[in-house]
């Protein structure tokens, strides 16, 4: 599991692979709340495309994502879901909450 | 039903058996010939049970957690999860959606996941004594396959 973060003029893209699961979820909402703290974005992507198996820890890393961006009124979007991980996601609705591209 | 094969699994509630366990389960259950959406979905049920167990049924310490794999006659598989834990007091709010004692990193939709991906789900539970997850699915059988 690997997450890395890029961002510029409060949009940030977050970039996710490998195995989604509570072990490696922890990681991913350490360095996601680091990097957030910094740039502080209105707005974020998530891109999924490198990841290879998510459970609902997935789920919740991306809460957290969307709880960060609605305090500073914007949006998250995510990106190349893997048919897997999109199941999952759809399974707890979140494209209720989130815009999937 | 009738049992064609069987395995067991113990490990120490540790979260970096989620991916051993899941992926244990997965092949022992190739071997009914599964489409690769079966496959991701018995992987994702049982890294949702075994979660649970390590999570929740040892918040505080490491235990033991059982994974028994069966294959049975009418190409199902039948995945059951134990601990010896401390138990969980009430099932029914457990498995309402959204519904965690844990952390932030917990989502609340791990029940509701297996129900979704799996055939059928049951849970016995009993305070300080443990939790039994109990799901099975049935493999469709595919023209040309054969175990």
């Amino acid at each position: 599991m690997a997450v890395a973060c890029t961002g510029h003029d409060r949009n940030m893209t977050i970039t996710i692979s490998g195995e989604v699961d509570h072990h490696g979820a922890k990681q991913i909402m350490e360095e996601l709340d680091r990097q957030m703290a910094v740039v502080m974005p209105r707005n974020i992507t998530v891109d999924l495309s490198g990841v290879s198996f998510m459970d609902s820890s997935g789920i919740a890393v991306l809460l957290r994502a969307y709880k960060s961006a609605g305090r500073q009124g914007g949006t998250v979007t995510v990106v190349n879901v893997p048919e897997q991980a999109g199941r999952v996601l759809r399974t707890a609705g979140l494209q209720k909450l989130l815009r999937f591209a | 039903m009738k049992e064609i094969n069987s395995a067991e699994l113990r490990f120490i509630s540790r979260s970096a058996n989620e991916g051993f366990a899941r992926t244990a389960a997965a092949c022992f259950s190739a071997q009914l010939d599964p489409t690769l959406e079966e496959i991701n979905d018995i992987k994702t049920a049982v890294s949702e049970a075994v979660t649970n167990a390590i999570v929740h049924a040892y918040p505080d310490r490491l235990g033991k957690i059982l994974l028994r794999l069966r294959l049975l006659e009418d190409n199902s598989v039948e995945i059951q999860v134990r601990d010896w834990g401390v138990g969980i007091r009430d099932i029914q709010q457990a498995r309402t959606p959204m519904f965690t004692t844990g952390s932030e990193e917990r989502s609340g939709m791990g029940f509701t996941i297996m129900e979704s991906f799996m055939d059928s789900v049951k849970v016995r539970s009993a305070p300080e004594k443990g939790t039994t997850v109990t799901m099975r699915k049935r493999i469709s059988l595919r023209v040309g396959g054969g175990r």
